[in-house]
């Protein structure tokens, strides 16, 4: 069982790495950062993240901060 | 718990991008400063800088750089070699920056086999100054300043660099690498890794274009941009690495 933690200060609501997650965990968020971006939101009840980190490896603006395995 | 992924040690602290969204840009920053940490390149590293939106890496990368006029990257980064040649010399520039005005200055360099490496961001369009034709724009494409498309008749044919690099004597490597996808930022990665090698172990000019995204003057969300550097411009731009004088040794 995997875990990322997002920065939500520097997302810029791409969503490429709701696209990217092989498993589908990231997604959108009603919530906003500062900045009024729909931020997104790691969502993973049952343990499925795998810690590929190709997330983190997608995001453009390094929100994805940390990958644990 | 294995930590499998962390923000690079050679990004300054608590940086922020100031790229559009989706902009892949801050890929190809984040690689480079993976590749300065594993090399243990970091206190070594003197970066010369271009004009473009390429131009903030000076922002986000904790490294000596010197700023170039628009185009000299390669110019400045050579008379930096040749005043510090034990220092780790790059570049990072856009397509306008090294392909179209710096075209003279780049081109010398790799036939001087000066040892620098250099990056140039393909993006098919002056992406800063709000996305005109640039010298890499492929046939077809509408930007501000070709609402028609570009045509072979008034603007002419793109340039290929990698290609155009890889036929320079002096070019120790040169390659072309995409960032649309995960195993093609993986593949970038080695490619950027390896014309930083080339540059350490003395063999000449090392050379990456990297084909990126720039959703914004392309109208796109940044999927659909990355769909666009899969099916128009990759077809145009073939991945691949098109010279590299370790492996030709080797054989």
């Amino acid at each position: 069982m995997g875990r990322i933690k997002i920065d939500n200060n520097r997302c810029k609501s791409c969503y490429l790495c709701v696209t990217t997650c092989p498993k589908g965990l990231i997604k959108k968020s009603s919530k906003t950062n500062r900045l009024g971006d729909y931020l997104v939101e790691f969502d993973d009840k049952n343990g499925e993240c795998i810690g590929c980190a190709m997330c983190a490896k997608r995001c453009p603006d390094m929100a994805i901060i940390e990958v644990y395995k | 718990m294995q930590q499998v992924f962390s923000i690079p040690k050679s990004m300054k602290k608590d940086f922020k991008y100031t790229f559009c969204p989706g902009c892949d840009h801050g890929v190809a920053i984040r690689l480079v400063a993976e590749l300065l940490d594993e090399m243990n390149l970091r206190e070594n590293t003197i970066c010369s800088t271009s004009i473009g939106c390429s131009v903030f890496l000076y922002d986000f990368l904790d490294v000596d750089c010197v700023e170039a006029p628009h185009g000299r990257a390669c110019a400045s980064a050579t008379g930096v070699k040749r005043a510090r040649p034990d220092k780790f010399v790059f570049t990072y520039q856009g397509d306008g920056d090294f392909a179209s005005i710096g075209l003279a200055e780049s081109m010398h360099t790799a036939l001087r086999g000066e040892c620098v490496s250099a990056i140039c961001i393909n993006n098919t369009t002056y992406g800063m100054t709000g996305g005109q034709l640039g010298p890499t724009t492929i046939m077809g494409q509408v930007t501000t300043t070709s609402p028609y498309g570009r045509n072979r008749e008034y603007y002419g044919y793109p340039i290929r660099v990698a290609e155009q690099i890889a036929l320079c004597d002096g070019t120790a490597y040169s390659a072309r690498v995409a960032l649309d996808t995960i195993p093609h930022i993986n593949q970038a990665k080695q490619a950027l890794k390896k014309a930083f090698e080339v540059q350490l172990q003395g063999l000449g000019f090392g050379f990456v274009e990297i084909l990126s995204s720039c959703p914004t003057n392309w109208h796109m969300t940044p999927q659909e941009a990355h769909i666009r550097v899969k099916e128009e411009m990759i077809p145009v731009f073939p991945l691949g690495v098109y010279k590299d004088i370790t492996t030709e040794k080797g054989e």
